[in-house]
């Protein structure tokens, strides 16, 4: 069973502030990590490797700073990593990404399935499992909670969906996301990390792929950002004083007049 | 490709370094200097005043064919009943199609489905519907390639779907084969008049940034949303429009995957997305049990019980009851939030509720920047007091 991961380094976003002088993202102190859903695709192929042998591969897209993501990759299980990164390849919208990912596949040959999480915690848009799926012209199944069966060249997982879960079988190649329901990820191992510090990962640029420059980063991108903004908050709502039995009673009354209860 | 700074253009003078969305920029001896992570958005050239700062442009690839026209929605239906988000993209497809004086089409794939007529009520001027028992149920390969085809031959320059779980899954598929841009989870569309470009706007980085996004070269431009972003229009019985039946032609179509077996999740009465009012709860409550307290008032109201990543994680409630942005974006007439602080996540989910109450002990919780009313105080006292002055 020969599995590739895909995964996205990304900051840590969830004590993400803004500093209210400048409007901006306050960086400092924040790690950059795997994305956190990418962790449990991660799991998720090391448990299939232990299941059924084979080898799992991590792959990213990224600035060279990415490689400390793969590094933490093949601490928790991976077998062997590659970075895909070319100055090219910045700016890269969800198209670009996929089709850059996508030839690193078929340069990396023979594979049983390909793993995504759901979404990354930066860009949150889930589009590049599917629109690699079409451009390796495999099968794909999105948010997947549990592979059940893999036999006979088939797969067969839960996936879930907003009124519940589908069972869905698939035949090998194929490309699913999963998300966090599936498995609760490993801490890496003291081998893990012996190994991570020692791992060659290659880096693949533009000519190692055989990728036409105008197909990635924000060349290849058919979407382009045209303005970024910080949302407005308008603080308009009215904070209740006083003792608590008449500000429960204030805003009854607000509920009552606003026709909610 | 890439961003060039040219140091001797730069005098220093810092314009640039509070516009980064990323605080990628720093003055460094009177000179910017650009830390790792750039997405090349362009916010600093624009703020430079001394043309120091250039993004390579990318060479336009091919011109947009003015062959495309009109706007299509994907009317998604589960079980013969069309989805809350198809109507609320045509509501917004109506305003899109007046701005560029074109027609308004709902796309719509399933088997007897008896409301087709009420697409158009609801602003459709034609209906593609492709109706087959094969189509039934949620095929997300036959989809794919059906509305490919459709897009292909009709050639639609603007096409919106929801972003359910069927959405998000195939659409991008359909964009993939028809190298086109799409753009995910939008909260905001409107229209570049003077370009014919369609504005689509949504939230990134965890709702800490708003990008506006377009996509210039390829048609058609693509965009999912989220449910319940925007409102429908009230149904106009009398606007007349034209359905539109198109043959499903399955031995051309091949489907790769089986769906075997659907389960329904049963765990509770009132489903968020489609509930008036919603009581939430968050860290605040303390331990599972705790939910009792919002399920009583939940009861007395008739509302559905929402709940913070926070809780879920903790495996306090099912995931099904999750608010914000991993979560459900919900927007009900009355939203109560108790003991959730409100990081951004969770208001990325349900802050264009019609009014929002926020209970918490904490004054300085972010969650009452968006209330409209709010109760700081202890939600354990709150909330009783509430149920029983309504069962009053």
């Amino acid at each position: 069973m020969n599995v590739i991961v895909c995964l996205k380094q990304v900051p840590g976003t969830a004590q993400v502030k803004i500093d209210p002088e400048t409007n901006t993202l306050i960086r400092e102190g924040i790690e950059n990590v795997i994305n956190p859903f990418d962790t449990y695709a991660l799991e998720e192929g090391v448990r299939l490797k232990e299941r059924f042998g084979g080898k799992v591969t991590a792959m990213s897209m990224g600035p060279p700073q990415a490689e400390g993501a793969l590094r933490e990759a093949v601490s928790l299980g991976a077998d062997e990593a590659i970075l895909l990164s070319d100055k090219a390849f910045a700016g890269a919208d969800t198209w670009a990404t996929a089709y850059t990912l996508a030839s690193a596949v078929n340069k990396l040959g023979q594979y049983d399935i390909i793993i995504c999480g759901r979404q990354t915690l930066d860009g949150d848009t889930g589009q590049v499992g599917p629109e690699l799926s079409e451009m390796l012209e495999v099968p794909f199944v999105a948010y997947v909670s549990r592979i059940e069966e893999i036999a006979d060249g088939q797969m067969r997982v839960q996936r879930m969906v907003e009124e519940g879960h589908e069972v869905i079988e698939a035949p090998l190649p194929t490309v699913i996301t999963v998300v966090k329901e599936i498995n609760v990820p490993r801490l890496p191992s003291l081998r893990g990390i012996v190994k991570s510090k020692s791992a060659v990962i290659p880096v693949w640029t533009v000519p190692d792929l055989g990728v036409d420059q105008n197909k990635v980063g924000l060349a290849g991108s058919f979407t382009k950002v045209i303005k970024v903004f910080f949302p407005q908050r308008v603080c308009q709502g009215e904070i209740f004083q006083g003792e608590l039995g008449n500000q429960v009673e204030c805003l009854m009354g607000k509920l009552k007049d606003a026709g909610l209860v | 490709m890439g961003i060039q700074i040219d140091l001797d253009k730069c005098v220093g003078c810092g314009d640039c370094v509070p516009v980064c969305p990323f605080g990628l920029l720093e003055i460094v001896d009177d000179k910017v200097q650009l830390k790792e992570g750039c997405t090349l958005c362009g916010a600093c050239q624009e703020a430079c005043g001394y043309e120091a700062i250039l993004i390579e442009a990318v060479p336009e690839v091919e011109a947009v064919s003015d062959s495309h026209q009109g706007i299509w929605v994907f009317a998604e239906q589960r079980n013969g009943k069309l989805k809350g988000v198809a109507y609320e993209l045509l509501a917004k497809g109506r305003e899109l199609a007046n701005t560029l004086q074109t027609d308004l089409s709902a796309v719509c794939f399933g088997h007897g489905i008896d409301e087709v007529n009420r697409l158009i009520a609801h602003g459709a001027d034609k209906v593609y519907m492709v109706d087959s028992p094969d189509l039934a149920i949620n095929q997300e390969d036959l989809y794919a390639q059906q509305l490919i085809e459709l897009i292909r031959q009709h050639k639609p320059e603007i096409v919106l779907a929801g972003a359910t779980s069927l959405g998000r899954a195939f659409i991008p598929r359909v964009a993939a084969i028809l190298k086109t841009g799409l753009t995910a989870d939008c909260t905001g569309l409107d229209i570049d008049t003077e370009n014919r470009l369609l504005r689509q706007t949504r939230p990134t980085f965890g709702g800490n940034i708003m990008a506006t996004i377009i996509c210039q070269t390829k048609r058609p431009q693509m965009s999912t949303v989220r449910p319940r972003v925007f409102k429908k229009n009230e149904p106009d019985e009398k606007r007349k429009g034209q359905i539109i039946k198109v043959d499903f032609n399955r031995e051309s179509i091949t489907s790769k995957t089986k769906l075997l077996n659907f389960v329904e999740d049963l765990t509770e009465t009132v489903k968020i997305e489609e509930a008036d009012i919603i009581v939430s709860g968050g860290r605040g409550l303390g331990k599972a049990e705790n939910f009792q307290l919002l399920r009583e008032l939940a009861s007395v109201m008739g509302a559905a019980v929402g709940a913070s990543r926070a809780t879920v994680d903790e495996g306090w409630i099912p995931y099904s009851h999750q608010v914000g942005q991993t979560g459900k974006t919900v927007c009900p007439k009355l939203y109560i939030a108790c003991g959730i602080s409100g990081a951004v996540q969770h208001l990325a989910g349900m802050q264009t509720s019609d009014v929002i109450v926020a209970i918490n002990d904490d004054p300085n919780a972010p969650i009452f920047e968006v209330a409209t009313f709010g109760i700081v105080g202890d939600l354990f006292k709150v909330v009783p007091m509430l149920t029983e002055k309504l069962k009053g």
